[in-house]
């Protein structure tokens, strides 16, 4: 029973990220029926604004230390960064501390102002041609986009940790009556799932609940009509792709600790989000959400040492088995609408 | 109907026989040299440097090629001479090699066996290489030796740690001075013994590719020997970023070790995984829990920042181990001056063993007199030497492998700076890491017999 609990709660966990990026993947189709393979990269890139906040707080200068040598026998050089001498040493390691949580407030408007950068000066080129070309020129930007970050970064891993006070588990064992140690599990990524449920909550109320998002429906089930009353849909896209690309790069920036942040990220996510959008349904929100989350669930239980015992090598193809039946038995997808893709 | 003797089939035959013939790589065909493949001109040599530039390791890879240029550098006479002057070996003097000027070329490995073949091969027709060094990976390590060896070329392996490279993959033309998953396991054991106890059960997460199954069995016959149980072991894809699936049930296995035959990416993942899972505070059979990572790399406990902190691995030499450990381990000193004074950091494990190799080859063909792969191949097996950082070593002649002390070491709980990660914990004697060539985990191939290209 904690083991079932314990990879439910991992399910969901991945199932969060996958939700993520197939949700901003499926509003861009919805919306532009652009097949964006960029999608990854701006993950990989919200992950590299906390590394690049991370980096910009511990900026430093250079302090002789005579008590010690470096590794060549000279007086070591100490790096004493910037905020310490502004805010003391207590209230700068603090602001160092919390870099992952700030980024989130900086990633917002560099991710929006990226997603219009990438629509407006590449992909609105690409509306009328066919999706091959789509998937082509994304694809290329996606390699464009992670050698400069790999050029400026690294190849390596960096590592960008949570605040302090998420470090560590949480016991649900000893919280629930199981035994201690039983089922625990960390707190960022508690953190994460919630958070992803609030991002997803707020892009659907935002869809849900406003004029814009009403316009911006309305556009996706007709843009034709939409165009006709007068509605400039175009703007309202343009808009919805910078939301996209601030979804998939809020969940970069909370991914940033769960995992140490290197230029291939993305592509690491982007082929797992397209099986679930498309298991979920070409263009369906929902469907993305709920697929997001059950082959997240569904790749935990495939990970279990028991189940691999009894099927060799099913955590490798869990998630491509499970597509092609629901493909073969709902050809649209959980929630897929007719009509898309099928012209 | 006609007469002529030449039926169209037999054209067609003719004519692709015949193609076939000319596509044959130059190298194959007897008549493209002179007694061995690539012979040098007498002004110059050509090395080939076959890293990873591109892909996940290219980090690692830029710091072999730093490594590279530093070696040439020394063996034309630049730079403060580094190791030139603690090797035991007295042969290179600073004037190339065999008085030629030490020239190099560059291919990109990316990690991948096809492209690393295809830049080495590329290398060694187009460029002229006479030798080919490198690499980040063992599945790249076995590719590229079996091609040196169809070529008629050396191949003076890189960072690979798979005990099949000189194990069932050996190959006459090959060489590999670093270490390999045997000498983990046999180095880690008593150590692992002596801080952990011998009543310990061990859970293992394995990477999904032939250095982990290598890795794997190595670390798990060592330490069942003194007395560890194996409660599980679980193979975990190559792609894989989160291993949190895989973490969670460890606690609940009755585990009390978990071993992460992991390396790079894998490594920093799964590692940070284990640490957020709380394994690292966790008590389990009434023993604090531990972690043991086989093999590690600075360049990759660095993407792991301070997960690393505690955790128990092997290395094949430390920039750290001259002064901590003394005379012994001399040449250390020397190359950590001249890397850092051109570069600005200490080196790397992987640099120091690619700086070795290009020293080891030019001092090998200086001492065979020849640039004949078979010549430099009798000069290099069996040979003993010292002050190249490791303390005494042998190149074995049964199957290439050098053999020497190994590492043992823990991330530091408060490092000072990011090249300053780990501290040795001890040094196992190279005595109890040798093992006999015919050893059952390096059963299965043949060294076979040079091949100079003719």
């Amino acid at each position: 029973m904690d083991q079932f609990i314990l990879q439910i709660l991992n399910g969901l966990d991945k199932g969060s990220a996958y939700a993520l990026i197939a949700l901003g993947l499926t509003l861009i189709f919805g919306t532009l029926g652009v097949v964006n393979f960029a999608h990854g990269a701006l993950f990989m890139l919200g992950a590299f604004v906390a590394v690049t906040l991370s980096n910009v707080l511990t900026l430093s200068h250079k302090v002789v230390d005579e008590t010690r040598t470096d590794f060549l026998g000279n007086p070591m050089q100490v790096d004493v960064p910037y905020v310490h001498d502004w805010f003391g040493v207590t209230a700068g390691n603090a602001i160092i501390d919390w870099a992952v949580p700030l980024a989130i407030l900086v990633a917002i408007p560099i991710m929006v102002l990226i997603g219009f950068a990438m629509e407006r000066g590449l992909i609105k080129h690409f509306y009328k041609r066919p999706h091959a070309d789509q998937i082509l020129v994304t694809f290329g930007l996606a390699i464009v986009i992670q050698e400069i970050v790999k050029y400026f970064y690294g190849a390596n891993p960096i590592p960008t940790p949570a605040p302090d006070a998420f470090v560590g588990s949480f016991d649900f064992g000893v919280a629930f009556g199981f035994d201690p140690n039983a089922i625990i599990y960390p707190y960022w990524r508690l953190v994460y799932f919630f958070f992803a449920i609030t991002i997803i909550g707020a892009v659907f109320a935002f869809l849900q609940f406003t004029t814009f998002g009403m316009v911006v429906r309305a556009g996706m089930a007709d843009r034709e009509t939409v165009g006709i009353l007068g509605i400039d849909i175009d703007r309202r896209f343009t808009i919805m792709f910078g939301i996209a690309a601030a979804v998939a790069g809020l969940a970069g920036v909370m991914y940033a600790p769960i995992s140490s942040p290197n230029y291939h990220m993305g592509m690491d996510f982007l082929v797992l989000s397209f099986v679930v959008v498309v298991v979920g349904g070409m263009g369906s929100l929902p469907g993305a959400v709920a697929a997001g989350f059950l082959l997240g669930i569904l790749e935990s239980f495939a990970s279990i040492p028991a189940v691999i015992d009894l099927l060799p090598g099913i955590n490798q193809v869990i998630i491509y088995l499970v597509a092609i039946i629901i493909l073969l038995t709902r050809p649209r997808g959980l929630m897929g609408r007719k009509g898309v893709m099928e012209e | 109907m006609s007469n002529s003797k030449f039926s169209r089939r037999g054209v067609l035959k003719t004519g692709m026989v015949a193609s076939a013939g000319l596509a044959v790589p130059q190298y194959l065909r007897a008549d493209a040299h002179a007694g061995f493949t690539n012979a040098p001109s007498d002004s110059e040599v050509i090395l080939g440097f076959n890293v990873p530039q591109t892909g996940p390791y290219a980090d690692e890879g830029a710091d072999e090629l730093r490594a590279y240029e530093l070696a040439v550098e020394h063996l034309n006479g630049g730079g403060d001479g580094g190791m030139l002057s603690t090797f035991s070996s007295k042969v290179l003097d600073g004037t190339g090699i065999l008085g030629r000027e030490v020239k190099y070329v560059t291919g990109d490995t990316q990690t991948k066996s096809d492209a690393a073949r295809a830049s080495a091969r590329s290398m060694i027709e187009k460029d002229g290489a006479i030798m080919i060094t490198g690499g980040s990976s063992s599945g790249v390590a076995v590719a590229v030796q079996a091609l040196c060896q169809e070529a008629g070329i050396i191949f003076m392996a890189g960072l690979t740690h798979s005990n099949d490279t000189t194990g069932k993959d050996k190959r006459a033309n090959g060489f590999r001075h670093f270490f390999n998953s045997y000498m983990s396991g046999a180095a880690l054991a008593p150590i692992l013994a002596a801080q952990y106890g011998t009543d310990r059960k061990a859970y293992h997460l394995t990477a999904d590719y032939n250095w982990g199954y290598t890795t794997q069995e190595a670390i798990q016959s060592s330490t069942e020997a003194m007395g560890w149980e194996t409660v599980n072991t679980v193979l975990t894809p190559l792609t894989q970023t989160d291993f949190s699936s895989y973490i969670a049930p460890v606690l609940n296995s009755g585990a009390d070790v978990l071993v992460l035959n992991h390396y790079g990416g894998n490594m920093v993942n799964s590692l940070t995984n284990a640490v957020q899972f709380g394994l690292r505070q966790a008590e389990a059979n009434g023993k604090q829990f531990e972690i043991v990572v086989p093999l590690y790399s600075e360049l990759m406990a660095r993407g792991a920042g301070q997960n690393i902190a505690g955790i128990l691995g092997s290395q094949n030499w430390d920039w750290k181990l001259e002064n901590q450990l003394g005379d012994r381990y001399s040449g250390t000193n020397a190359f950590v001056r001249s890397f850092g004074e051109k570069f600005g950091f200490p080196p790397s494990q992987a640099a120091h063993t690619c700086y070795v190799q290009t020293l080891l080859y030019a001092d090998a063909v200086t001492r065979a007199g020849s640039f004949n792969p078979c010549a430099v191949v009798e000069a290099l097996e069996g040979f003993e030497f010292d002050g190249l950082g490791n303390g005494p070593t042998l190149y074995r002649a049964e199957d290439h492998q050098c053999f020497k002390d190994v590492v043992v070491v823990r991330g530091k709980e408060n490092p000072e700076n990011e090249f300053d990660l780990v501290e040795i914990v001890e040094v196992t004697p190279v005595a109890q890491v040798t093992y006999a060539p015919d050893h059952p985990q390096f059963a299965g191939g043949a060294l076979g017999s040079c091949n100079p290209g003719a």
